[in-house]
């Protein structure tokens, strides 16, 4: 069973070999396919219409689904890789390893927001960017400059103390544990994240910054966190309920697993430890 | 450095349509189900400017925002929001959330009160690049 790891204890070793994994999807081509279709979703998925990868109940399995993928494709090219998530409640500064040039990489610089260090620098010649909406193809980040502090543990555990999995109507509106966590009402968890990263990460596109997947691995087991902590309850909406995925509908764009089956993340890997 | 740019633009266009392919289906049924309807319109905290035009210059950049017929434009303006910007004459894709705000794909995961609000943080974001076409 593989074992997704706290990227603040990985080795020197796990790191390259995530790395270069990384590195290699991109080369082969398939790494720009995950970023195209998460762009794809953020640009149809409408609070009025229908939505399935963001604003709506399935924004946790959809992405479950999403990073289950992309970590098949990295253990295609080296078995030994699993997603290492990014607990950004304690490695919350720009001069955490995470953003070390053996690893990430660091910010942007000032004059373009260009980040220059690290595997990921367009200078070190494997990372163009090739899936945007604008004509730059390097990475790009402004850490903490579009909000100055990422999420806190109280923030996160006040979220997770949310009983209700979602709320009608169901999108950026709603209440409960989903939207709260994805960010579009209150602390502001998963959406904060993002605009601290800035750059590629602001956008549809965020996939461009490997530091995505880190940060979803990360909501995944916040989502763990809550199932843990609220065993009576389960996703919502149970029953068929229009333009939103329920329980037991199929998500596109796989069509072929419905939230039901993505509920026990364990069938597919383990956290080294739970939040 | 022109050349180069033609060829990320090109590249860009390709690779937007193998992915968006995958999610065609989602993509064009929102854009069906965008069109009207009663729950098209947000009826809370309507933004300020979103029934007005505005044509200015910022930071260098040409920004406009005009409202537009619903679904009048197959992929723009975002779906049913029935308001278009646009920067040097590009098209900034956005859209509205439910409660009023708008995002755009600029700056997914912050909303902005206005659509000239969401132009100008675009604007900055660019640093002077130019928007490029999304093929979806």
């Amino acid at each position: 069973m593989a074992v997704r790891k706290n990227q603040a204890t990985l080795t020197a070793q796990e790191k390259r070999a995530f790395v270069n994994a990384v590195l290699e999807l991109k080369r082969q081509g398939g790494y720009d396919t995950f970023v195209s279709t998460h762009n794809s979703f953020i640009m149809s998925d409408t609070d009025d219409g229908e939505r399935t990868g963001h604003r709506s109940p399935s924004f946790l399995p959809w992405h479950r689904r999403f990073l289950l993928q992309f970590e098949q494709a990295l253990q295609a090219i080296d078995p030994t890789v699993t997603l290492p998530y990014w607990d950004w409640t304690t490695d919350r500064t720009a001069d955490a390893s995470i953003w070390g040039a053996d690893f990430l990489g660091g910010d942007g610089r000032s004059s373009d927001g260009q980040v220059t260090t690290g595997p990921f620098a367009f200078g070190a010649g494997k990372w163009t960017i090739t899936v945007s909406p604008d004509n730059r193809n390097y990475l790009l980040r402004s850490l903490g400059a579009g909000v100055a502090d990422l999420p806190t543990r109280a923030d996160v555990d006040s979220v997770l103390a949310l009983s209700d999995y979602d709320t009608p109507p169901w999108n950026s509106s709603s209440d409960g544990f989903r939207n709260n966590l994805e960010g579009w009402r209150g602390v502001n968890l998963h959406n904060r994240v993002h605009v601290w990263i800035g750059g590629n990460m602001s956008s549809g596109m965020s996939p461009n910054d490997p530091a995505f997947w880190l940060h979803h691995c990360f909501i995944d087991r916040l989502w763990a966190a809550w199932q843990t902590r609220h065993p009576d309850q389960g996703y919502l909406p149970a029953d068929h309920t229009q333009d939103v995925v329920g329980l037991n509908d199929t998500m596109k764009p796989w069509n072929d697993i419905a939230p039901a089956a993505l509920l026990d993340h364990t069938r597919f890997y383990t956290y080294d430890s739970a939040y | 450095m022109s050349e180069r740019t033609t060829t990320s633009t090109d590249l860009t266009r390709r690779r937007m349509l193998q992915g968006a392919a995958v999610a065609l289906t989602a993509a064009t049924a929102t854009a069906v189900l965008g069109l009207t309807g009663p729950g098209a319109a947000p009826t809370a905290a309507a933004g300020l400017e979103a029934d007005d035009s505005f044509d200015e210059v910022f930071q260098q950049r040409r920004i406009q925002g005009m409202p537009m017929a619903a679904g009048g434009h197959h992929h723009g303006g975002g779906a049913g929001t029935g308001y278009q910007v646009l920067i040097d004459g590009q098209e900034l894709h956005m859209m509205r959330n439910a409660d009023g705000t708008w995002i755009s794909v600029i700056d997914h995961y912050r909303t902005f009160s206005t659509p000239r609000a969401l132009a100008r943080s675009a604007v900055n974001e660019l640093r002077g690049a130019a928007l490029v076409p999304i093929s979806v």
